[in-house]
């Protein structure tokens, strides 16, 4: 109960919050964008003083939070180049919504669009039912033919000595600076709408976006919620026409959320941060459009969420390329030195266990190296505390000991492994073993043992390492917990 | 409502576009069967590989592509503006590639990204340079096959061969025809089944890339006439259409060379009729055509009893 309370506070908040921005825009002279220099162009941008930029900067934020709202969902439903063909589709009817009043009526045209634009994403479902097209074929064909219809009637409709059209043509590529009090009006509903559903229908959305079976069986109607979503997203999109036009509004829909989409793996926080980018990258348009006099906005619009994601790409924490890339090296690294260990083990072990170090000759000759190679590997090993070399022979640590026979024992469980379960040949099973024996886990690694019934013995008849060999000093052994066990991932 | 749809007289409509106009719509209708059919015959392999956005995707990246080669070279000639296009062509897939490889972010969301960026720069050069560079905005969304009769004629000894524009579409269309005849079997291939392709020695990737060159070659050629977004229409519409009506590769090549060439025809008397942008008409007629035929291939089928989405799956094909 006090859950839902804070949520209705929240709404409450959000609501007071769109209202405002609407109310920001008061009328005023449009045309006083006169040469100034770019200072004053930035105050004056600060300063909120034009009415035009007021309304340009409010529509570019409505529609930023709107469209990263619900471009959240068409991202991971797999479904983003619906917005694309969404925002094509409306276009007969804004001009079939021009043509009922034969005036820009934002009303008329946005209930114009809205049908256009649901008739649009139904034919796609009709046809992707009915015929063995695809579904990017029929998206691609609904996209393209209403379009082309739209475009016959913009075109019709221009040769028409009646009627105000001016302004008709700014659909197609968008001009944030024409938003009147009406368009900003429009805009506010149906923001507040879209937030307003989404808060309500949060469980809902979030259980038919990731698992429509769990969402069926646990009695949510999901063709209802998938219809509903579509309404909305239709209506989002026919309000952002205006700011940044038909062929860019695909792109306010996806690219805020893909750059969410890299930073989170949680909806909730998704969707605030494509919000947030969504707002960011509309205030940026705005405000570089008004700064450089004369640039449309929605390209602006779109250039700054696709920095943001490109520094997302980069940079993300988790599913950014250089963080990606950096946990590759990292265990590419950590492969080559566990490999090395194994490589001195099988040396010591094929001596019996006799000598305490191996000569770096013997591990060249091991790896099929040169002499050189396997000094700066057991160099490499003595950095991380695995080794010690003392002119030409190399000592293991404990560390190092200890997790080279693990390293060991696991390979050789794991073959013993495929060949007494899987019954797979003991001459194939090494090649599997070398890439799982990086990535056994502890807790894995008893549940073979016991299901091996502790053997000793590994198919090719060499001795599994076990406990004892492991931990034979683990008391001597510093607190510092150094072995990585990988597989278990935080 | 009048005054928007004038009424329909025949023979302003469908007989004098082809008699007494032939000099003005002659060259626009033929100019709309070639590149419908150019777009078509490329289009049938992007809808085989499920590739269909492929082209809606490098449609609007040529954009800057043309500008850049405009902006670099100074000239709207016919190279730059190819090696623009065919550049801005890879980098589209490259950065589709880069996205949807190395992150979690899929291939849908990866094209919408990439090619509303490309665009988004196409559009904000053109306004930057809008003194320099002659390409008009709805140009761009649309094209401007109606000013096709108007431009120069290209002369070959005697012989007056057409519009320039028309004769390098008429190049494309030839050139993509025996690319289609000369690789048929690889393309065949590599577009059903990629291990029998990679059997048989053929790299599914260089046909990958091969098409795509291909396509950007097409639709840079296409740009002039119909515009960034008709030309996705050329692409799908003709492939759609016939692969409802045949199951096999080399009828779907005939058929939709067939709808290119009737869209064209009643495009143009379309565009007379209502006066609007003939390119648009072209691709109402040919989305007309399209319903036709669905309706059509449901009736039939129903009446047979049989249901159409029996084997969603494959297409046979002819050399099995």
């Amino acid at each position: 109960m006090i859950l839902r309370r804070q949520l209705w506070r929240r709404v409450a908040l959000l609501l007071l919050l769109v209202v405002g921005t609407s109310n920001l825009a008061h009328a005023a002279s449009v045309q006083s964008l006169a040469d100034t220099n770019w200072w004053d162009q930035l105050l004056r941008f600060l300063s909120f003083r034009d009415a035009a930029l007021r309304y340009a900067l409010a529509g570019s934020i409505l529609l930023g939070l709107s469209c990263g709202l619900l471009g959240s969902f068409i991202v991971v439903r797999r479904m983003a180049l619906v917005g694309d063909a969404l925002s094509h589709a409306v276009l007969p009817g804004v001009a079939l919504g021009f043509l009922w009043g034969m005036t820009k009526d934002p009303l008329a045209i946005f209930v114009g669009a809205v049908v256009a634009g649901l008739a649009g994403t139904a034919l796609v479902t009709a046809l992707t039912r009915t015929t063995r097209l695809k579904e990017d074929t029929a998206l691609g064909l609904v996209l393209a033919s209403f379009f082309a219809a739209g475009i016959c009637l913009v075109t019709m409709i221009q040769r028409l000595p009646t009627g105000n059209k001016s302004g008709l043509d700014k659909f197609l590529f968008g001009q944030a600076a024409a938003l009147g009090a009406d368009d900003i009006t429009l805009m506010a509903v149906v923001t507040t709408v879209a937030v307003v559903l989404v808060t309500l229908f949060y469980k809902e959305l979030l259980a038919t976006s990731f698992d429509e079976g769990f969402a069926r069986s646990s009695g949510i109607p999901s063709a209802w919620v998938h219809h509903g979503l579509m309404l909305v997203l239709a209506a989002a999109t026919v309000i952002a026409l205006q700011a940044v036009g038909v062929v860019l509004v695909s792109a306010m829909l996806i690219t805020p959320a893909a750059t969410a989409y890299l930073l989170t793996d949680r909806l909730h926080r998704m969707l605030l941060l494509a919000s947030g980018f969504g707002i960011l990258a509309g205030a940026a348009g705005a405000f570089f459009s008004f700064i450089g006099r004369g640039l449309p906005t929605g390209p602006l619009m779109v250039i700054g969420a696709s920095t943001v994601f490109a520094g997302a790409y980069f940079l993300a924490p988790r599913h950014g390329v250089v963080a990606r890339w950096w946990r590759h090296r990292q265990s590419a690294a950590r492969t080559s030195r566990e490999n090395t260990l194994k490589a001195l083990y099988h040396v010591w072990e094929d001596d019996g266990f006799r000598d305490v170090g191996v000569t770096l000759s013997a591990l060249a000759e091991r790896r099929r190296e040169t002499i050189e190679e396997a000094l700066s590997r057991s160099g490499n090993l003595m950095r991380h505390g695995l080794a010690t070399v003392d002119r030409d022979v190399v000592y293991f640590t404990p560390e190092g000991r200890q997790r080279a026979a693990e390293i060991v024992r696991n390979h050789r469980l794991w073959e013993l492994y495929l060949t007494n379960s899987a019954n797979i040949a003991p001459d194939h099973v090494h090649e599997d073993a070398e890439k799982i024996e990086h990535v056994l886990g502890e807790t894995v690694v008893r549940e073979l043992e016991r299901r091996l019934n502790y053997a000793t013995v590994d198919p090719h008849g060499k001795a599994i390492p076990g406990p004892r060999d492991i931990h034979f000093d683990a008391a001597t052994r510093a607190g510092g917990e150094k072995t990585n066990t990988g597989g278990t991932r935080e | 409502m009048n005054e928007l749809i004038p009424a329909f007289d025949w023979h302003r409509v469908m007989v004098a576009p082809w008699t007494e106009d032939l000099a003005l719509f002659g060259w626009i209708g033929l100019m709309g069967f070639l590149v419908t059919a150019a777009c078509g015959l490329v289009g049938n392999y992007l809808i085989l590989r499920r590739m269909a956005l492929m082209g809606d995707a490098v449609s609007h990246s040529v954009l800057p592509g043309l500008v850049i080669a405009f902006l670099v070279s100074g000239s709207r000639g016919t190279w730059p503006m190819f090696l623009g296009a065919l550049a801005a062509g890879v980098v589209t897939t490259l950065l589709i590639e880069a996205i949807h490889r190395r992150t979690r972010v899929k291939q849908d969301a990866a094209i919408g990204i990439a090619f509303s960026t490309l665009f988004a720069i196409g559009v904000l050069l053109t306004s930057i340079y809008s003194q320099q560079i002659d390409l008009d905005a709805e140009c761009v969304l649309y094209g401007e096959i109606a000013f096709v009769p108007l431009e120069p004629f290209v002369e070959w000894g005697a012989a007056v061969l057409g519009p320039v524009s028309l004769v390098r579409m008429a190049g494309v269309l030839m050139f993509v025809v025996i690319i289609i005849v000369a690789f048929y079997k690889e393309l065949l291939v590599a577009s059903f089944d990629d291990g029998l392709s990679r059997a048989m020695g053929i790299n599914p990737a260089w046909v990958h890339h091969g098409l795509m060159a291909l396509l950007s070659i097409v639709v840079v050629s296409a740009f002039e006439a119909v515009g960034a977004i008709l030309v996705i229409a050329m692409l799908i519409l003709p492939g759609a259409t016939a692969s409802l009506l045949t199951q096999r590769l080399s009828r779907m090549h005939f058929i939709a060379v067939g709808h290119a060439a009737l869209s064209a025809w009643w495009g143009v008397s379309l565009g007379v009729w209502l006066d609007c942008s003939i390119g648009a008409a072209m691709v109402v007629m040919g989305a007309v055509l399209f319903s036709l035929v669905w309706a059509f291939t449901s009736w039939s089928s129903r009446r047979s009893g049989r249901r159409t989405a029996i084997n969603a799956g494959e297409m046979k094909h002819e050399s099995a």
